[in-house]
């Protein structure tokens, strides 16, 4: 191994980690809020939208991120909407992560025994306060560990980023393997780059995932 | 209004083609999936013991599962191997290769969970009974954890499909390289091609993957 190649590669890694780490963070923003709206509207049965909830969520969570970028990026020019690859791959990502984090909210309110709604009600608890006192905090704490599961999982997926030519880490590793040859240094470079980003998140997630068992107490 | 690319679908072997291709990509993950199986039942056993060199192992193999992207994996085989050892791996073989590595430690976890949520007390009320080891795995553990597997891992299958849609990316040809090669075709034919083939590529997808899910959840409803 060449580490001198290594080095001067740096910046280039450096560069490219920052925007896959810009465009995965907000697709993962993006799929929170998509998740958190989408699973109110799937508790409180709104008509219609829930419906259409079901559609969305069934089809973006049985195809493919790499298919789903495609037909962004590739098919939707030709009736008329351009998006530029950093758009296509946050929207990509945040409609593939709402679904996913749909499906993780939604379980995690249903999951709740009806007991505890009406064991509240019978303490005189009107329907917002056993929302927000008892519904609540026990959906939150059963939905970190498919949270942050879901976190990973969408970070881990910017990797196909690079077929919709957006300049992310695994864009340059190619392209750099491409001009130079130096396979075994790029893609150490490669592997280094994601456990930079991959890690603490992983880490992190455990430790949250530890402090927030409360909702399992008694079940 | 010109047309957006369904009749070049239709044209000539265009659709059976495509059809071809998604076959390449179920078949990786059919063959990924059944040695996945297979080898993430030893292992999700192997993770429940109490041996601690054993344990570490497994958890630094599934942290790497679960946080390296299938890409990269891809990449390492397909590219660095060959590099480092100067064999000649065929592109299909290496996505094998990746996706069993990976789908072992997802079905592991898997078998291992299944195995920790069976009750001690199942184990124990076994014993009692004078069964010896075998037989209590064979009696009354397995048929219980198989109930709880199988919804599991027919999960897996859907996942494993909708991730075999990388290969591309190592120079197999599968549904969206051929889609890609028939929308280059008919560039000047019908240049906004590109709607319709990859439109159908997506629903090919779901339509696949749907059923699939559907049936995994209705087991899991069932046997619960």
């Amino acid at each position: 191994m060449d580490f001198d190649v290594m080095i001067s590669y740096l910046p280039l890694y450096k560069e490219a980690l920052f925007l896959t780490m810009r465009v995965g963070w907000q697709g993962v923003i993006i799929s929170i809020v998509i998740g958190l709206l989408c699973s109110a509207v799937i508790h409180f049965r709104v008509p219609v939208f829930r419906q259409t909830v079901g559609a969305y969520t069934q089809l973006f969570r049985n195809t493919p991120l790499l298919v789903q970028l495609f037909f962004i990026y590739f098919a939707l020019p030709k009736i008329g909407i351009k998006v530029s690859p950093v758009a296509c791959g946050t929207w990509g990502l945040g409609l593939l992560g709402g679904a996913y984090m749909t499906e993780t909210f939604r379980s995690g309110l249903e999951n709740i025994p009806k007991i505890q709604y009406e064991s509240a009600e019978s303490l005189g608890m009107n329907r917002l306060q056993v929302f927000r006192y008892v519904i609540l905090p026990q959906a939150v704490s059963s939905s970190v560990p498919g949270l942050v599961a879901n976190v990973i999982f969408l970070l881990k997926e910017t990797s196909v980023f690079s077929t919709i030519s957006l300049m992310d880490l695994m864009f340059t590793a190619k392209d750099l393997i491409g001009m130079y040859a130096k396979t075994i240094e790029c893609l150490t470079l490669l592997v280094v780059f994601y456990l930079i980003m991959l890690l603490p998140v992983s880490i992190l997630g455990n430790i949250v995932e530890r402090r927030l068992r409360h909702a399992e107490f008694g079940s | 209004m010109q047309s957006l690319g369904l009749d070049v679908i239709f044209k000539g072997k265009n659709f059976i083609r495509l059809l071809t291709g998604l076959w390449v990509a179920v078949r990786i993950s059919l063959i990924s999936v059944s040695i996945s199986i297979a080898l993430g039942l030893i292992v999700g056993v192997l993770m429940t013991s109490e041996n601690k060199v054993l344990k570490t192992i497994f958890r630094i193999y599934l942290e790497i599962v679960r946080i390296m992207p299938q890409m990269v994996l891809l990449f390492i085989v397909y590219f660095g191997t060959t590099r480092v050892f100067g064999w000649n791996l065929d592109a299909e073989l290496s996505a094998i290769i990746v996706f069993s590595f990976w789908g072992t430690a997802e079905m592991g976890d898997l078998v291992r969970g299944a195995l920790i949520s069976i009750p001690k007390i199942q184990y124990e009320s076994a014993m009692a009974l004078g069964m010896n080891k075998v037989q209590v795995y064979y009696h009354i553990i397995l048929p219980q954890t198989v109930r709880r597997l199988i919804p599991l891992s027919i999960n897996l299958i859907t996942r494993m499909i909708k991730t075999t849609s990388l290969v591309m990316m190592i120079g197999i040809v599968e549904v969206l390289k051929v889609a890609q090669q028939i929308i280059e075709a008919n560039r000047k034919a019908s240049p906004n091609a590109a709607f319709g083939v990859f439109a159908v590529v997506f629903l090919m997808y779901f339509l696949i993957c749907w059923p699939i899910g559907k049936l995994s959840v209705y087991l899991e409803k069932r046997w619960s």
